[in-house]
C-alpha cells in the first residue's frame, strides 16, 4: 500500500510542503517544486497582487501543485477569516493555513485566537491547517475545532534552530488524530529528517530553501531528508539508549538457573 | 510606564564614560550574543565598534535574510499639503519660509494616485505639514479614503494627533504611521522647535504609543540625524523601538535613519552623520532588533541605497517626488521639504534590487475591512 499523506479529502505522495516568500525571485519556484517533488506550497495572500505590473506569484505555481493560502498578517480570528474568504473568492480553494500572530517581535502564533479561527473557518466549509505554538492541549482543541492537520512550530520562525520544542511535538504527534506538520525553524535537512523520524506526518520548509544560494539544490536535499526520515519511522527505527548495556542485565540469570523442580 | 519615563532613566547616564570603557572584546561579545540587550546595543553604536563594522555587517545581513528573506518592499511618498504652522529651524516647510503653500483637492489626490499606481507602486505614504486648520483630520480622512481605493497599503506621515483622531484615520483605511521624534535630546528639541504645536516635546514623544493603541498595524519611528550628537540619538531610537515592541507586541515597529540634507533656507547640520556611522547604526539596529523593518528613503544617494540593501534595509521608497502635486507635472522648481538624491524611477530601483539578488515586492498587505 502506498504511503500517502491524507489531508481532508486530499492525498499527497510528498511529505514536504514548501513556501513562496523570501526568494530572490519567484522564478526559482517552479524549479524548487520540481526538484523537491513538493505537492503543496503556501502563499501569503498579502503578497498576491492581482493588479500589479509584475507577474502574479500564483503564475509560478504549476496546476498540479496544491495551493495553501495562508493568513499571514492576521492578528485576530476575524481577520484570518476575512483573509481566507478573500483567498477563496480569488480562486485559491478551501484549503487554508491559519496564521494568527499578535506578537510581531517573536512571531509566535496565538493559540487561543487560532482555535477560534479554526472553528469559524471549519464552519464556513474551509479545510483549515492551523499554525500553532506547540502546546499539546491546544493541538487537541484545534483538532476538535475542525483542523484538518495541526502545524506546530519546531522553533521560532527564521531561527534555523530545528526542533527546540521536541518534547511537546512528540506529545502532540502521539495524541493527534489529524496529521501533524512541523512548520518553522527547520534550518537544515537533518532537522527535517529528525521531525520525520519522530513520526511527524510532513514538514514545511521555506526560509532554508528560499534564502539558500541554490534554492533548487537545497529543495532536493530537503526532499531526500524527508523521505529518509519517513522511511526510518515506518521501519521502526530503534530508540537510542543512554549507555551500552548487556542484553538482559536483570533477568539474564534466569537462563543460568537450573531448576530443581 | 510610558516611553517618556523610560527615556528619563537615561537622562543623566554617562554615555561618554560608558563608551570610553568599551573594549574590542566587549564589541565581539555583543556581536555574538543571541539576544543583545540595550547595553549591548550601546556597545555596538560606540566609537570602539567602528573597528568591527564588517563583522557587524556580516551578521546583520545574515539576520535580515533569515527574518525577511531576499525581499525589499517598495513604496512611494505623496505630499498632499505643505501648509505648516511649525518653525522647525531645519525644515523647508518652516512657516517663516515664504513659499506658495499648496494643498491638493480630492480630485488632485486621485489624479496623483493614478499616476503613482502606473509605476507599479502599491504601498503609499501620505505626508503633510502641520496645520490642523488647512489640513484638518477630516481632510486626512478624506485623502486616506481616496488612496485606499488605489493602494494595498496607505500609510501616514502627518502631524501628531490624539488617539481618538488616529482611530478615525485607521477606520478610514490607514494601516501604518510614521512619526519621527526628530531629536531625543530635549534641550536641542526645544531650540530647534521654537514655536507651533511641535514645541511640545512630550506630546511628540508619546505619539508612537498613541498610534499603537489606536490600531495601526505598523509604526515607524526615527531621529533626524544632524540636529544632536549622533550616538545618543541612535541609542534613544533603539531604546524607543525596543520599548514599543515590548509594550505593543501586535504592532510591527520599524525604524528609519533619516539624515539632514540641505533643504531650502536651512543651515548645514550641526552634527553630521557620515556614511560609515550610518552603516554602523543600521547594522547595530538589525542586531539589536532582528525583526524590525528598516526604511531607507530617496534622501540617500543611489550608490549608498544600493549597498544598504545588503545591510539590514527592508523597505525603500522609489520614484519619489517631494513637492505637493509633484507627480503630475515634470520639472517643477518649487521648494520641496527636502531634496531627493536618488532620482531614479521605480523601474530603475526595481532593477537595482534584482541586480543585488533581491526580490522587489510591491504588495505586502491585503486591506481588510475588519475593525481591530
Amino acid at each position: 500500500m502506498a504511503d500517502t499523506l491524507k489531508i481532508g479529502q486530499m492525498e499527497f505522495a510528498s511529505r514536504l510542503f514548501t513556501g513562496t516568500g523570501k526568494f530572490s525571485t519567484p522564478s526559482h519556484i517552479p524549479k524548487v517544486l520540481e526538484k523537491s517533488g513538493s505537492e503543496m506550497i503556501t502563499v501569503a495572500l498579502r503578497r498576491v497582487d492581482r493588479q500589479g505590473k509584475q507577474n502574479n506569484i500564483l503564475d509560478y505555481i504549476p496546476e498540479t501543485v496544491t495551493l495553501l493560502p495562508n493568513t499571514s498578517g492576521a492578528r485576530t480570528a476575524e481577520e484570518a477569516v476575512r483573509i481566507a474568504e478573500i483567498a477563496r473568492a480569488a480562486g485559491c480553494g478551501d484549503l487554508v493555513k491559519i496564521e494568527v500572530i499578535r506578537d510581531m517581535t517573536h512571531l509566535l502564533p496565538d493559540n487561543a485566537e487560532t482555535v477560534k479561527a479554526t472553528r469559524m473557518l471549519a464552519d464556513r466549509g474551509f479545510t483549515p491547517l492551523p499554525y500553532m505554538t506547540p502546546d499539546p492541549p491546544a493541538a487537541k482543541a484545534l483538532e476538535k475545532a475542525g483542523a484538518a492537520a495541526v502545524m506546530p512550530l519546531g522553533s521560532p520562525i527564521g531561527s534555523n534552530r530545528g526542533l527546540e520544542n521536541k518534547e511537546m511535538i512528540a506529545i502532540i504527534i502521539e495524541a493527534s488524530r489529524v496529521p501533524v506538520v512541523v512548520d518553522a525553524g527547520i534550518g537544515r535537512p537533518s532537522h527535517a529528517a529528525e521531525a520525520m523520524e519522530m513520526g511527524a506526518d510532513a514538514v514545511l520548509v521555506n526560509t532554508a530553501i528560499a534564502t539558500s544560494a541554490d534554492p533548487a539544490g537545497m529543495a532536493e536535499a530537503f526532499s531526500l531528508a524527508v523521505r529518509a526520515g519517513r522511511k526510518a519511522f515506518l521501519n521502526r527505527m530503534p530508540e537510542a539508549l543512554d549507555s551500552a548495556s548487556a542484553s538482559s542485565p536483570l533477568t539474564g540469570f534466569l537462563d543460568e538457573c537450573h531448576d530443581v523442580l | 510606564m510610558t516611553f517618556f519615563d523610560r527615556a528619563k532613566e537615561f537622562e543623566s547616564f554617562d554615555f561618554e564614560g560608558y563608551f570610553n570603557r568599551i573594549t574590542d572584546n566587549d564589541v565581539r561579545l555583543a556581536i555574538e550574543k543571541d539576544r543583545p540587550g540595550i547595553f549591548d546595543f550601546l556597545t555596538l553604536i560606540s566609537p570602539r565598534a567602528e573597528n568591527h563594522i564588517e563583522e557587524m555587517a556580516q551578521k546583520a545581513r545574515e539576520m535580515t535574510l533569515r527574518h525577511f528573506g531576499r525581499i525589499i518592499q517598495l513604496f512611494a511618498p505623496l505630499y498632499i499639503s505643505d501648509f505648516c504652522t511649525n518653525r522647525c529651524t531645519y525644515c523647508g516647510f518652516n512657516t517663516r519660509n515664504r513659499l506658495e503653500r499648496k494643498k491638493l483637492s480630492a480630485r488632485e489626490i486621485d489624479t496623483q494616485a493614478r499616476i503613482i499606481k502606473k509605476s507599479g507602486i502599491r504601498h503609499i505614504l501620505v505626508l503633510t505639514g502641520e496645520d490642523p486648520v488647512n489640513s484638518p483630520v477630516s481632510y486626512l480622512e478624506e485623502a486616506v479614503g481616496i488612496l485606499s481605493k488605489h493602494f494595498a497599503s496607505t500609510g501616514l506621515e502627518v502631524y501628531p494627533v490624539d488617539e481618538q483622531d488616529y482611530r478615525r484615520l485607521v477606520q478610514a483605511g490607514a494601516d501604518s504611521l510614521t512619526v519621527y521624534q526628530e531629536v531625543y535630546d530635549r534641550r536641542i528639541y526645544q531650540n530647534v522647535h521654537p514655536g507651533g504645536r511641535k514645541a511640545d516635546f512630550q506630546y511628540r514623544l508619546s505619539t508612537p504609543e498613541r498610534a499603537c493603541r489606536a490600531g495601526f498595524r505598523s509604526v515607524n519611528i526615527g531621529a533626524l540625524f544632524g540636529l544632536a550628537p549622533v550616538r545618543k540619538e541612535a541609542f534613544f531610537t533603539g531604546l524607543h523601538a525596543g520599548y514599543l515592541q515590548t509594550e505593543y507586541p501586535s504592532v510591527e515597529i520599524s525604524v528609519s535613519l533619516p539624515r539632514m540634507r540641505k533643504a531650502a533656507g536651512c543651515a548645514a547640520p550641526d552634527h553630521p552623520l557620515d556614511d560609515r556611522t550610518l552603516v554602523q547604526f543600521m547594522t547595530a539596529l538589525r542586531l539589536f532588533l532582528p525583526k524590525a523593518g528598516i526604511t531607507v528613503s530617496t534622501r540617500e544617494p543611489a550608490f549608498l541605497r544600493d549597498r544598504l540593501v545588503h545591510l539590514g534595509a527592508t523597505r525603500l521608497s522609489a520614484g519619489s517626488k517631494t513637492e505637493v502635486g509633484g507627480y503630475a507635472e515634470q520639472d517643477k522648481s518649487e521648494t520641496p521639504q527636502f531634496e531627493i538624491t536618488d532620482k531614479r524611477s521605480v523601474d530603475e530601483v526595481e532593477e537595482m534590487i534584482r541586480q543585488n539578488g533581491y526580490q522587489p515586492v510591491f504588495k505586502d498587505w491585503e486591506p481588510l475591512q475588519v475593525s481591530p
